[in-house]
């Protein structure tokens, strides 16, 4: 595995929730990373963010990481659960409240 | 029309044998921002498709992005997806 994937591995071992976005949740970027913050911050959820924009490296080692070409990306509890519309779907079928909770419970 | 759409749209036939297929462009929303400057579109794309039986959304995307790889990066620079199996498709009553 080379440095930056390494470096991935570890960010998403450390943090229960992990959101890869453009910019930050106060400053978002992107209209996507926008809409995934938005979602996080209705569950109250509380969450860690990485920006991509601020290290190129990451940018591309999260793709092929994940294996998935766009971003943001979402780690909970150490599992890719998907990109934007996931999350949104998600939050709307009422699937992820659940998986938030008993991520921030299990610490 | 633009080309972006039909080749998105000929790729997803030709590989996922979709039942209802909708391709948007929605570029015009996003011009001017950083990724939208280096060319590639933005996308919306619903696609209901016999494959998708039984995967979950991450597997469902998962398909759809990898039957689309070629185009990202250059043609496409975001992409929205809304997949369904036929029976999630019924089951969500739209139209």
């Amino acid at each position: 595995m080379s440095d930056v994937q390494q470096k991935i591995a570890q960010q998403i071992q450390d943090n229960k929730i992990l959101i890869f976005m453009k910019g930050t949740p106060a400053f978002p970027q992107c209209g996507f990373s926008a809409a995934v913050v938005d979602v996080f911050n209705r569950l109250g959820a509380k969450y860690e963010t990485v920006n991509v924009l601020d290290d190129p490296e990451i940018r591309d080692g999260i793709k092929s990481f994940s294996n998935w070409p766009t971003i943001p990306q979402i780690y909970i509890d150490g599992k890719f659960v998907g990109g934007c519309d996931i999350v949104r779907e998600m939050y709307q079928r009422g699937e992820l409240q659940p998986l938030v909770q008993a991520a921030t419970q299990s610490s | 029309m633009n080309s972006t759409i039909e080749t998105i749209e000929a790729t997803l036939r030709e590989k996922l044998k979709p039942e209802v297929l909708r391709v948007e462009d929605d570029s015009a929303k996003h011009r001017g921002h950083a990724g939208a400057r280096q060319g590639g579109g933005h996308y919306i794309v619903t696609l209901v498709a016999p494959a998708f039986e039984g995967l979950g959304l991450v597997d469902q995307h998962r398909l759809v992005n990898e039957a689309l790889k070629d185009l990202f990066g250059r043609d496409i620079h975001a992409l929205a997806l809304n997949t369904y199996s036929p029976t999630q498709w019924k089951s969500s009553g739209r139209p």
